[in-house]
């Protein structure tokens, strides 16, 4: 019976809504759910709730920079959902946004759940209204529907989705409260057949006559231009008649896109149907100079206004008089005066004293001397000693280089401690709220090196893993500012492990310290500013969405350490084990001699001991394997304080990690990568051999 | 010291080649020995080199107002008087010859200091738009103007940068939105609706709001 029931439910929930499966080149026959909305409403903590997988979230806009998929099971239907990027408009500015776009156009999804704030739910219809416009099978989650509640906001959602013509549901995202009734809804539209546009469309076609070509019921209604009617209404309508492709929204969303501009889809239009491409460039002169105002812009306003008609409709809102206690707060963040003392106690306790001081210092002492070189060292290598003769295989795990007693010692003692340490001060800091804020104290600064403020999180982040931080440079919206965070990264950031092991480094050289962060300040300024003075392209303006102070959760911070620490070891392990095989087999050829003796002579021009060679052989692998390899020489009192304050410069400096280098190719071209590179090496003896000479010629000593 | 409106026409036209569209001087061509052209030259408003005719110091001074009364008067039949628009340019040109000083302030006080006429093109500055910019208790002022605290709605977007106002809607603020202004250093932050935004000056300075307190 059960079996039955499971069979008919499959072949109706195809029938309903995978139909069309084979035209649409789908991979397999699971009905897709795709979230869209602006950035930071909680799509991801959605997207989490439906699938029962962890995403990174976060508390600032444009933590997603790819589309994560997963599955769901809804009632008896299982679905693909797809979680996008945020999109302020259906015209997009930035990468991300082109990126959810493309999701909503190529992939024509079953169901669409567009998640607002409601809280702001007057600034964010507009999208719904576009993507009602679009004729997409649409679902509207209102989320944090408790802080809108808690600011006297009372939405009736009734009012609202006969408004709309659609389903709507309030939730809390972070509490699943909401999600229930979500996946109902969203198991009564797929039985309702209303996801099937193909079927929406027949029925359209069917109930007007063959000539008149078909204007969806909302986007009829939300696109009345009164006084430019006759002619941008004319516009409109030629161009839908022009347009014979399917390009997976409606012809009338495609049209106010074209007269609107929007780059790619005219390419996308001119590709595809250059026959009546110069046709449509004819219409939007025409258009536009009907208008005295950009097109964009005649047409966002006449939008707002609709948004704004239906929350008057649909919203209840009696404002609080006094400011919250988060308000205050975020206020003193935000004030340079009282900001910049904050930003140093949390640069000063997160970052010097949790991550420094207690996970480079106390955790790594630990596992270090009490675990590693007590207990686990002297074991294996007993192990090892009896279970292999030959000297030579068994270097290659417990030698000096070896496997287990440097590779994973390295990976485990002291890259694991710190990282962890780093990535829990990171997501409380990001889970809070504070980035946005720190983006909007130090945007004068960053614009005078070619970028703005929005460019702090990348910067921050890579001070955690900068492999990770060149992915989120997708954030920036111009690609000038993209290639200056890119080269930014890679020469100037550390990232954490490597910053753990310098600030242990050079821990009771206080002077040292200063000395080494003033040196890289003005490496990252002056690089920053040249490049900004060399790249083309005009000056990038900033603007940023500025999210209330939050509370983080511990769950949350837990399991995105958690998955940000399995993302980092998944990487970095392999590199590990690698150069151990790599530097036994260097050994064994007498390669590994060569390439050590090659690189002393660089050693003695910045004034360091032969031995340092070997520790920036490493740095060849990844950056904080070298500072690690630094580290053995420091405890064996084999530097001097200059020393270690002129080697840490020039490791920091020196060349990415493989890791790093092949996200930069993979994001900005193979040419750009291997510049970045070799410019990179440059620059880092450069500045370390000034460094070395300052000491010298002024004879300081720390 | 009037000038006939033809010679006017001429004047408005040449300031449009040198001032906007930045051409160097025009041929004579067919207006040689116009007796308005004539009366330009004698006034001391252009210059006739070689054969091409182009302003003088004083000529430039005066087309710049010539032009300023026709957008201004562009201005007035759209907005306030609610002209057909293929009407406004011919109507605009007879009216800006009966605006001269002190009733084209009036106007331009009347019309909020607009920055632009109807086709998007700038309209020149006038002593009462100076007035304005400095006096403090302005009706519309621009975002970066205000002082903290201040509270308005979005009257007009301006600005010339097809991104910037892309970015701008973007982020909802758009004419009738209520924002009021929380920082302006280091950077601009407003609040609108219930969200707040970072903005810088370049931002800033093209939303112009109508103040309400």
């Amino acid at each position: 019976m059960g079996l039955v029931k499971k069979i008919f439910d499959k072949f109706r929930s195809n029938s309903s809504c995978c139909g069309e499966g084979s035209k649409m080149n789908k991979s397999h026959d699971l009905c897709k759910i795709a979230i869209v909305g602006s950035p930071n409403v909680g799509k991801s903590v959605i997207f989490g709730c439906l699938t029962g997988t962890y995403v990174t979230v976060s508390n600032y806009p444009g933590t997603t920079v790819e589309v994560i998929r997963g599955k769901a099971k809804i009632g008896e239907t299982e679905f693909e959902v797809i979680d996008t990027p945020g999109m302020y408009a259906f015209l997009s500015i930035t990468e991300e946004e082109k990126v959810a776009r493309n999701i909503l156009m190529e992939e024509s999804p079953d169901v669409i759940l567009h998640v607002v704030d409601s809280k702001n739910l007057e600034r964010m219809l507009p999208l719904t209204l576009q993507l009602l416009e679009a004729d997409l099978p649409l679902i509207l989650v209102l989320n944090i529907v408790d802080e809108a509640q808690s600011l006297g906001m009372k939405i009736d959602l009734n009012v609202l989705g006969k408004e709309l013509k659609v389903p709507v549901v309030a939730t809390v995202g972070t509490t699943g409260k909401g999600m229930d009734i979500l996946k109902g809804k969203i198991e009564a539209f797929v039985q309702s057949g209303a996801c099937n546009r193909r079927l929406r469309e027949v029925q359209n076609l069917l109930s007007v006559s063959p000539l008149e070509v078909k204007l969806p019921q909302q986007a009829a209604r939300t696109i009345r231009h009164k006084d430019t009617t006759d002619i941008f209404q004319m516009g409109l309508e030629t161009i839908e008649l022009l347009l014979k492709k399917d390009y997976g929204v409606s012809k009338r969303s495609m049209a106010l896109l074209l007269l609107q501009e929007d780059a790619d889809i005219v390419a996308k239009v001119r590709s595809d149907e250059p026959q009546v491409f110069d046709e449509l460039c004819r219409i939007t002169e025409e258009v536009k100079s009907f208008c005295h105002e950009p097109v964009s812009y005649v047409v966002s306003l006449q939008r707002q206004q609709e948004a704004s008609r239906i929350c008057r409709v649909s919203v209840e809102y009696s404002p609080q008089g006094k400011l919250p206690f988060r308000e205050r707060l975020s206020r003193l963040m935000i004030d340079p005066i009282t900001g910049l003392p904050i930003l140093l106690l949390i640069l000063y306790y997160g970052l010097y004293k949790f991550v420094g001081e207690f996970g480079a210092g106390t955790v790594v002492d630990f596992i270090e001397t009490d675990i590693f070189e007590k207990n686990i060292n002297p074991w294996i290598i007993g192990i090892f000693g009896t279970v292999i003769p030959w000297k030579v295989l068994r270097d290659l795990f417990v030698g000096e280089y070896g496997m287990l007693t440097l590779g994973i010692r390295y990976a485990v003692a002291l890259i694991l401690p710190i990282v962890t340490t780093f990535f829990i001060a990171f997501a409380v800091i990001e889970d809070t709220g504070y980035l946005p804020r720190l983006a909007l104290l130090i945007d004068r600064l960053f614009k005078k090196i070619g970028l703005t403020g929005r460019a702090v999180i990348p910067m921050v982040l890579g001070l955690g893993c900068d492999t990770m931080a060149t992915m989120v440079t997708r954030t920036l919206p111009t690609k000038r500012e993209r290639i200056i965070a890119t080269l930014l990264l890679a020469l100037a950031i550390p990232c954490s492990a490597q910053l753990g092991v310098i600030l242990s480094l050079l821990e009771g050289n206080p002077i040292g310290l200063w000395v080494w962060l003033g040196v890289l300040s003005l490496v990252f300024l002056l690089v920053g500013f040249l490049s900004s003075m060399v790249l083309p392209g005009e000056a990038p303006s900033f603007y940023m969405e500025i999210p209330p102070l939050r509370l983080p959760k511990v769950s949350n911070v837990l399991i995105k350490t958690l998955t940000r620490v399995q993302w980092y070891f998944a990487e970095i392990f392999p590199m590990f084990i690698l150069a151990s095989v790599l530097i036994w087999l260097g050994q064994l050829t007498g390669l590994f001699a060569f390439c050590v003796r090659l690189l002393e002579h660089p050693m003695r021009w910045i004034g360091l001991p032969d031995k340092a060679a070997v520790a920036f052989l490493f740095g060849f692998f990844r950056r904080d394997y070298g500072v690690a390899g630094l580290y053995d020489l420091k405890q064996s009192g084999l530097l001097s304080g200059n020393q270690v304050v002129v080697a840490c410069v020039a490791l920091t400096l020196f060349l990415p990690c493989v890791a790093q280098f092949l996200m930069n190719v993979k994001e900005r071209g193979l040419r750009a990568g291997m510049l970045m590179s070799v410019f990179v090496l440059f620059i880092s003896f450069a500045v370390a051999f000034l460094v070395n000479l300052a000491f010298v010629s002024f004879g300081i000593k720390l | 010291m009037k000038i006939s409106e033809r010679a006017e026409e001429i004047l408005e036209t040449l300031w449009g080649h040198s001032g906007e569209e930045k051409q160097g001087a025009v041929d004579v061509g067919l207006t040689k020995g116009n007796p308005d052209v004539e009366e330009l030259i004698s006034l001391g408003y252009v210059k006739l080199m070689n054969e091409k005719i182009s302003l003088t110091e004083k000529g430039k001074s005066e087309g710049q107002k010539i032009v300023r009364r026709h957008r201004l008067a562009e201005r007035l039949f759209t907005d306030v008087l609610d002209v057909k628009k293929k009407l406004v340019h011919p109507v605009s040109c007879q009216f800006e010859h009966l605006l001269h000083e002190g009733i084209e302030d009036n106007i331009c006080i009347l019309l909020g200091h607009p920055k632009t006429c109807p086709h998007g093109r700038p309209i020149p500055e006038g002593e009462c738009c100076r007035k304005s910019e400095e006096s403090i208790n302005k009706i519309i002022s621009s975002l970066d103007n205000l002082r903290v605290g201040q509270k308005g709605k979005v009257a007009y977007l301006h600005t010339h940068n097809h991104k910037r106002l892309q970015k701008i809607m973007a982020m909802g603020i758009l004419p009738g939105m209520t924002v009021s202004l929380i920082q302006k250093f280091p950077s601009y932050v407003l609040q609108i609706g219930n969200s707040q935004f970072a903005i810088d000056r370049d931002i800033a300075s093209a939303i112009h709001v109508l103040l309400t307190k």
